[in-house]
């Protein structure tokens, strides 16, 4: 294998090992502490004095969120269970017919969104629990940044759902297809999902203009929103990709920024809290910093043929956690 | 730097069988057996399955359209997020099983293997086993579309419930399923026993290993009447034989085409024709494979495809001995004959 970015100034030396058995499907951060969300049953909480591994899951875990003070995951034993930051776990809600739960989102007021099946569910502190029956399987959650309201992705199209409001009829935005994932502009301006195909589409939510993304070599697995929601930072593709979302059309008419080419393809993306730099983990290993500006590279992880699937910043942006695959973690001090 | 090899890739095996033929018998006895495997199995019914096996998966099959409404590149929606799921419990199975309704079309399952790369990379296509009803397939055939897809479309078929029919009904059945489905494997069984090996392990998707194409009515034909070889000249061979053994039937609407040629193809006209007549036939072929000697070309290329998905690649050299003979078989719905033959002879170098 060449390694396409051995001259790279790099930090990879200085990255804490940490010993983890068995896939790292996640990472989320209490304070500094980094917490590893694992393929199977545990979380591995990580901190520099030596990890600990909390046993939360009979099965696999299929999905997981944090805010914070609690990581939330989803399991394929139909349980919706919330984790705080020692390690304490109760379960949420249980599915009575243990159907697996591999959609989580967080949202205001300590609300959790699931799903199972067809049906997604909210439960807030204030308010009743309630559902909402997609017309097929839910296949992303996300909260709108402001109010109270629910995205929800299903076969041709995303559904905006407000639960709070007992007779608001659901928004439906259409698009043919398999949509997959969903999140909202920080700005709550645009709706984008990912699609089974190797797409994003979007509708800017004033007029439900359609937007769509593509050129991707692969189904888009991991995304996010750069600082101050400027770009939507993308895997998928031998690069990173970067939409723009600064002025009032979106990326409509206008190319992605393309960074950080490699022959790997990008399988995960992180954005750093605070600037505009997207740490990037790659399908050979490798984990770059990158600054959007510039698109200056610093290498994180040396490449070595595990694909990572796990990376992370905590809130101060001063620790960056990754994990691979085949079950190898890292934690990174800046 | 070491490269590491590509993990193995998980296998995968599909069941299909019309309402009340046996698949849930056959499940229930591929879990049961003391063979030491584990499989992860998708199902679309709790509770029919006997055994305790905690990587059960309810499925929804939810059938989607690809790349906006391209029937042929219909998948299977919660395959991929089901097989997503479970890939993140790699270790705790050796293979997974789906198992389909009676009423399911089996190409979009198949299709999704090769739709969704990130299911294709970590997961392969075993093959497509179908449970028949002894008693009863003969009227489905007629009466239910679906069933004479789950035939059509099989790489193995158990014709179960012998028990319940005269062996000269069965020797009868297997003629009509012949006449849908050349070249599959056929088994008799009671209560769906078969040894596992028949029914897993198959590579039918494998182009390493694709099975001798031949079609299996000939190796029947050849058991009853040992003298009669068949390396006399007969284009299309689906025609001819009418053996002692084995009646020949022709199914109306659902038919295979088989062809073979001795003399070299020339890649350049071959490859433009076979995607030109998948892409405008494809919606009614439902499978096709071949083996193809090219001109001046030292290696065997193989392929095989499912509606308009094609995969092919040189499979390894023609041995010294070997009988360099191309020979290609599309089965599908009115399929034209003549035309496919034409175009096919047209490729010859």
């Amino acid at each position: 294998m060449t390694d396409t970015h051995a001259a790279l100034p790099s930090l990879a030396d200085r990255a804490r090992h940490v010993d983890v058995d068995g896939t790292v499907v996640g990472v989320h951060f209490f304070g500094r502490t980094p917490v590893f969300v694992l393929g199977e049953e545990a979380l591995l909480f990580a901190p520099e004095d030596g990890a600990r591994r909390v046993a939360i899951h009979a099965g696999g875990i299929l999905a997981s969120v944090a805010d914070g003070s609690r990581i939330v995951t989803g399991g394929d034993d139909g349980k919706l269970i919330a984790t705080d930051a020692d390690g304490a776990h109760q379960v949420i809600a249980a599915d009575d017919k243990k159907r697996w739960i591999d959609q989580i989102a967080l949202g205001p007021d300590s609300a959790v969104a699931w799903s199972t099946g067809k049906t997604a569910h909210v439960r807030a502190k204030k308010s009743e629990p309630r559902s909402f029956e997609a017309p097929s399987t839910v296949a992303g959650l996300a909260f709108a940044p402001k109010g109270f309201r629910l995205a929800i992705a299903h076969y041709n199209g995303a559904t905006l759902w407000f639960p709070n409001v007992a007779d608001a009829v659901p928004h439906k935005l259409e698009w043919k297809g398999s949509h997959l994932g969903v999140t909202f502009s920080p700005d709550g301006r645009f709706l984008v999902t990912t699609m089974q195909e190797q797409a994003l589409h979007g509708w800017r939510l004033s007029d439900s203009q359609h937007m769509r993304m593509t050129g991707y070599s692969a189904r888009v697995r991991s995304l996010g929103w750069t600082v101050g929601g400027a770009f939507l930072a993308t895997s998928g593709s031998e690069q990173l990709i970067l939409w723009p979302f600064d002025g009032k059309d979106g990326p409509m008419r206008r190319q992605p920024k393309m960074l950080a080419p490699s022959e790997a393809r990008v399988t995960v993306v992180a954005c750093h809290p605070r600037q505009p730099v997207v740490a990037t983990g790659y399908a050979d290993g490798a984990v770059l910093l990158v600054r959007i500006d510039d698109g200056a590279l610093i290498k994180a992880r040396q490449a070595d043929s595990q694909p990572i699937s796990a990376l992370g910043w905590d809130a101060s942006a001063q620790v960056l956690a990754f994990g691979t695959e085949a079950g190898s973690a890292g934690v990174l001090t800046l | 730097m070491t490269t590491q090899t590509a993990p193995e890739k998980i296998p995968v095996t599909v069941l299909t069988g019309y309402l009340g033929a046996g698949k849930t018998t056959l499940l229930n006895r591929i879990l049961s057996e003391p063979h030491g495997r584990k499989f992860a199995v998708i199902v679309n019914e709790f509770g029919e399955i006997g055994i305790d096996n905690e990587l059960v998966v309810n499925a929804d099959e939810e059938v989607f359209e690809m790349n906006n409404g391209c029937i042929c590149c219909t998948v299977r929606g919660d395959l991929v997020r089901i097989i997503d799921g479970l890939m993140r419990r790699k270790g705790k199975f050796d293979a997974i099983i789906v198992e389909t309704t009676g009423l399911a079309d089996p190409a979009p399952v198949a299709q999704t293997f090769f739709m969704d790369e990130a299911v294709g990379a970590k997961t392969k296509l075993d093959a497509v086993v179908t449970v028949a009803d002894a008693k009863w397939l003969k009227d489905r055939l007629k009466d239910a579309p679906e069933a004479k897809n789950q035939i059509a479309f099989a790489d193995v078929i158990l014709i179960n419930k012998t028990d319940l029919v005269e062996p000269g009904d069965l020797s009868e059945l297997e003629a009509r399923i012949r006449g849908l489905n050349p070249y599959a494997r056929l088994h008799r069984t009671e209560r769906a026993q078969i040894a596992l090996n028949e029914v897993l392990g198959r590579n039918a998707f494998d182009l390493d290993r694709i099975l001798d194409i031949e079609p299996q009515f000939l190796e029947a034909d050849e058991h009853d009447h040992d003298h009669h070889h068949h390396d006399h000249d007969h284009h299309g061979h689906d025609h001819h034989r009418h053996g002692n053994g084995l009646k020949h039937y022709h199914d109306e609407d659902m038919q295979s085409v088989s062809l073979k040629t001795d003399k070299p193809l020339n890649p350049d006209k071959f490859f433009p024709w076979v995607q030109d007549l998948v892409a405008t036939e494809g919606k009614d072929i439902l499978r096709c494979k071949g083996i193809l000697s090219f001109k001046d070309d030292p290696e065997r290329f193989v392929f095989q495809g499912v509606h308009m998905i094609l995969d092919g690649d040189h499979q390894r050299p023609w041995g010294p001995n070997e009988k360099r003979e191309s020979r290609i078989i599309f089965i599908g719905r009115k399929l034209p004959k003549e035309k496919i033959r034409e175009g096919f002879e047209n490729c010859v170098a």
